[in-house]
């Protein structure tokens, strides 16, 4: 097992082959569109099944269904229908961020409180008004909450997305260093793995923080 | 005297629960004059805010109609601000937003000008002016409610429904956000419906005191007050008033007791 030590010689010397700038440029340009794209899904569906309990009734076996489902046991599948292109991949990391997202969004969005909505209205608020002034503004917290959880998941699923015939990426590094036995490397792409995933996360956090600045929320001590 | 605005017209209200249909109003009729201002009053759980939830519009009578102006109510409308009791002042607005929001609204066509006039003047009333940027999570509970209310009234409806709006205030901050409530009565005239359960406060306010029975709610009594102003001092010298108070207190006193042995069959049959 290698020492930390030597991790970090390994990761620094990778770095300025500039093969490892590569591969995270590469995993961190899939994980974010991969997100983007299942969150931009997951908020109207979460909405709908929120909003309309004959909706959820029917969709929520459905959702629950799909969600138990391993990412990685859909790669033959993706590969039959995608290829092994970068569409693959990024369905792969969509399909995982879709689910995660949906679900937050949905329990957030069938949580909002029906005395706003019976406030407006008493106040004169069309449907429409409704909808943009009360019910999405109450709906950011839950959004930014499900683009959060699906960034994790995201990163989670990275290494089993570049099992499809991936030439870079941090999941890509890791695996070919598995089949050559450079332990040292496979804690390269680990450490590279975390760090990017908890920077995003902080970024999220800063910008949910100034999205958000009328929340009453409890911080840890 | 002039045409009532609002008209009860033997309106009962069924539930529907697991055990069938449970009646929580029972041919109430009652008739609402231009600026008068009625308290509803009886034991908790009687089926008082249904009554209001009807003129509020969130709610169709079983039987019977509301009319207002001579027309049913078809659903809630800005001529009917109402004052919750949990509040609903929105959490993601500033104070100066949460006022504005009624004013905002496309279907008024306010002026951004008339707008700002009528907030500040709100916002003034209210003592929230220098809170107009705050968000309601640092308001106190009496700030929060008198946000309710400017709300409310920045709306400029013509009627003010209010369910035990200061129910969860303190004693102080109580007695003054009822002072308050008199004085922009005095400037601006409207016809309040206020639920309360408190006999000293519907006796402070109304003109007339609807006294309603356990549930099924029915009207057990209509009791209208002598007009007296200061009402406050009066309600302690005049021998009238007190007499009437002790009468009002009687009836609701009566009808407590009924309600909680209904409470209690129930629970025993649970």
């Amino acid at each position: 097992m290698p020492t930390p030590a030597q991790v970090g010689s390994k990761l620094t010397s990778l770095l300025f082959e500039d093969r490892l700038a590569t591969d995270i440029l590469r995993s961190t340009q899939r994980v974010t569109l991969g997100v983007l794209l299942g969150i931009l899904l997951a908020v109207p569906v979460g909405f709908l099944i929120g909003w309309y309990r004959s909706v959820r009734t029917f969709l929520d076996p459905l959702i629950n269904f799909f969600r138990a489902l391993p990412p990685i046991a859909l790669i033959p599948l993706v590969v039959v229908y995608f290829g092994i292109d970068e569409p693959a991949k990024v369905i792969i990391l969509f399909y995982a961020s879709f689910f995660a997202g949906v679900i937050v969004m949905y329990e957030g969005v069938a949580q909002i409180s029906p005395i706003f909505i019976k406030v407006a209205r008493t106040l004169g608020a069309s449907d429409h008004e409704i909808f943009f002034k009360v019910i999405v503004p109450l709906s950011m917290p839950h959004i930014l909450t499900a683009l959060r959880v699906a960034l994790g998941v995201a990163w989670a699923t990275l290494v089993a997305s570049e099992l499809v015939a991936a030439q870079q990426g941090l999941g890509a590094l890791i695996q070919s260093a598995g089949a050559f036995f450079q332990i040292d490397v496979i804690y390269v792409g680990i450490v590279c793995i975390g760090t990017v995933a908890l920077s995003m996360d902080l970024a999220l956090r800063v910008l949910t923080r100034r999205l958000i600045r009328w929340q009453d929320r409890v911080e840890a001590q | 005297m002039s045409d009532p605005r609002i008209i009860f017209d033997d309106v009962s209200v069924d539930f529907e629960t697991e055990r069938g249909p449970l009646r929580v109003v029972d041919g109430v009729s009652l008739s609402i004059h231009d600026q008068e201002f009625i308290c509803i009053v009886g034991p908790s759980g009687c089926g008082k805010t249904t009554l209001m939830n009807i003129v509020a519009g969130f709610l169709r009578p079983s039987s019977g109609r509301v009319t207002l102006d001579g027309r049913p109510i078809a659903g809630p409308g800005r001529d009917r601000g109402v004052i919750f009791q949990e509040y609903g002042v929105f959490p993601w607005l500033s104070v100066r937003d949460n006022i504005l929001f009624g004013l905002r609204l496309k279907g008024r066509r306010v002026a951004a000008s008339e707008q700002q006039r009528v907030c500040q003047k709100y916002l003034d009333l209210m003592g929230l002016a220098d809170f107009a940027q705050a968000f309601p999570k640092t308001l106190s509970g009496g700030m929060r409610q008198r946000l309710a209310i400017a709300r409310a009234y920045a709306a400029q409806p013509d009627f003010l429904l209010m369910d035990e709006p200061f129910g969860a205030l303190d004693a102080q901050t109580r007695s003054k956000m009822q002072d308050l409530l008199l004085e922009v009565l005095k400037r601006e005239r409207k016809t309040v419906i206020m639920i309360t359960h408190s006999v000293d406060e519907a006796m402070y306010l109304a003109s007339r005191i609807v006294v309603v029975t356990a549930r099924p709610a029915r009207i057990r009594s209509i009791i209208t007050t002598p007009p007296a102003y200061p009402r406050r001092e009066a309600l302690h010298e005049t021998p009238e008033f007190g007499a009437l108070k002790a009468h009002v207190r009687d009836l609701v006193m009566a009808e407590y007791e009924v309600q909680q042995q209904l409470s209690s069959t129930v629970s025993n049959a649970a």
